[in-house]
């Protein structure tokens, strides 16, 4: 246990020492959830402000919901309705919530880094929220969460991420947090979404589906991100779906203990059938359940100060 | 080195549990609406004990919990995070008597939160406090309805409480 951060930036720089410290807190806070009364009060007096430059629905409001449940106050601000239409920088737009006394920022942005240069500008505590195809640091945590809920472990298991890697900030995100806690990493979808350079992160890399899922303990699949494909990486949606779809007869190829997650929106009939996204071995909706339970403990942590943790009755 | 002195040991242990259990009893008639909840990580081996030699006095099970006060805490943005111990309450505490019980009293602050925590779980009829060692120094108008020792400590002195194989509690000084 152990956690002295100011900011969750990325999962690259965590040890997985605080990784865990991240999920036992979270499973706390999880059970918080299932009370009658959901709310603690531990951010009582603080401000968190969602700073959202591209658009997101489910992430936004799990971290609204986690910063009410603590007690804290929260305004949105997003891209739309925004000053930056008017062309004032990101640094401006944070110096004047900064002036607004806002304790954590939580980011948003297309452009990779972004939350590190926010970092660097203001004295709030930044969480990142997704920051381009870089990083996205508490969708890996309630991942990783989810999977060490239902296996009892993470190291050693067999975790296959499907889909579009190269421009997914999710998928960098698990690889970095899942290798870390000892899992065993396939990445598989179209050659020009899967390039071999992510050996480099210790991962396998192959684009045989049936081959990439047979011995997976954990079939991640990832949505095929339209928005940020500048080219068509592959001829058509419908060859994807034939080639790297979850269906029912690749599903019976896997081991029958093999769960599937997915990090949300999901394309029904696109990268997973529709019943297999209903069935019983998927985890789509716990993922949002946990990813609330995980961002309350990110927030309770880095809400934290300097100095030793207190020992208890001294 | 620190210098350390037991200042009870596991026959002491025990027999100021047996007072404080025989004092639960005397001060509650209705057994039936007792409840203990012990506050981690000390004070949740003392409930279980006290649970189970006021089972034998009463000749019934006494429900006992386990209440973490980490989200409650007044310090929060002062120190490193806490790590949060588990909250296991499998029986409903609203209309009973619940018996708190901790290791050591000190500023109080603990109480307070764990009184705060304890509301998200119902409305209890009352509320009571139990304590091993009752070190002084309170921060809060908070005073203990049962207490195993009461021992004068200055401020940079520690008090271990150490409840499992050996039974012991050890003032440090520094």
């Amino acid at each position: 246990m152990s956690w002295n951060k100011k900011h969750l930036l990325d999962i690259e720089s965590l040890t997985a020492d605080e990784i865990v410290t991240v999920l036992d807190t979270a499973r706390a806070f999880k059970a918080v959830g299932e009370r009658a009364i959901k709310k603690v009060p531990a951010l009582r007096g603080k401000t968190v402000v969602n700073l959202f430059i591209e658009p997101s629905t489910r992430t936004r409001i799990s971290f609204e919901l986690a910063a009410q449940r603590l007690t804290a106050d929260i305004v949105n601000f997003s891209a739309d309705a925004s000053s930056f239409k008017k062309g004032e920088t990101l640094k401006d737009t944070a110096k004047n919530l900064e002036a607004l006394n806002a304790d954590f920022i939580i980011i948003r942005h297309s452009a990779s880094g972004a939350p590190h240069f926010l970092s660097r500008v203001v004295n709030a505590s930044i969480i990142n929220a997704g920051d381009g195809a870089h990083e996205h640091p508490t969708q890996a945590l309630l991942d990783a969460f989810t999977i060490r809920e239902h296996k009892g472990k993470i190291a050693g298991l067999n975790v296959t991420i499907l889909g579009d890697i190269l421009y997914s900030r999710v998928a960098r995100s698990n690889i970095w947090a899942l290798t870390k806690l000892g899992a065993h990493i396939t990445l598989c979808g179209p050659s020009t979404l899967v390039p071999k350079t992510f050996e480099q992160m210790g991962c396998r890399v192959t684009h045989d589906v049936d081959e990439a899922i047979r011995d997976a303990d954990i079939v991640h699949l990832l949505r095929i991100q339209h928005e940020r494909q500048r080219k068509m990486m592959f001829p058509s949606i419908g060859e994807y779906t034939t080639l790297f779809g979850l269906n029912k007869a690749r599903l019976a190829k896997t081991k029958p203990d093999a769960l599937i997650m997915h990090p949300g929106p999901i394309n029904r009939g696109v990268e997973i059938d529709s019943e297999i996204a209903d069935c019983a071995r998927s985890l789509i909706l716990e993922q949002v359940t946990n990813g609330l339970a995980v961002r309350m403990a990110v927030l309770f942590l880095l809400n934290g100060g300097k100095g030793p943790q207190e020992v208890s009755g001294n | 080195m620190p210098e350390t002195t037991v200042i009870l040991d596991a026959n002491a242990i025990g027999r100021a549990l047996t007072r404080i259990a025989h004092e639960i009893a005397e001060r509650n008639e209705n057994s039936a609406e007792v409840v203990l909840v012990g506050i981690p990580e000390g004070g949740v081996p003392l409930a279980q004990r006290l649970g189970k030699i006021l089972s034998e006095i009463w000749k019934h099970a006494v429900p006992t919990g386990s209440l973490d006060v980490s989200m409650h805490r007044d310090d929060l943005d002062q120190r490193a995070a806490p790590k949060i111990h588990p909250t296991e309450i499998p029986f409903d505490v609203t209309g009973k008597t619940v018996v708190l019980v901790d290791d050591v009293l000190f500023s109080g602050r603990t109480i307070r939160a764990a009184l705060d925590a304890l509301n998200d779980f119902g409305r209890p009829k009352k509320i009571q406090l139990a304590v091993l060692i009752d070190r002084g120094h309170r921060d809060l108008p908070i005073k203990a309805d049962f207490v195993g020792k009461n021992v004068p400590t200055a401020a940079n002195e520690k008090i271990h409480v150490r409840i499992g194989e050996k039974d012991e509690v050890v003032l440090e000084r520094k």
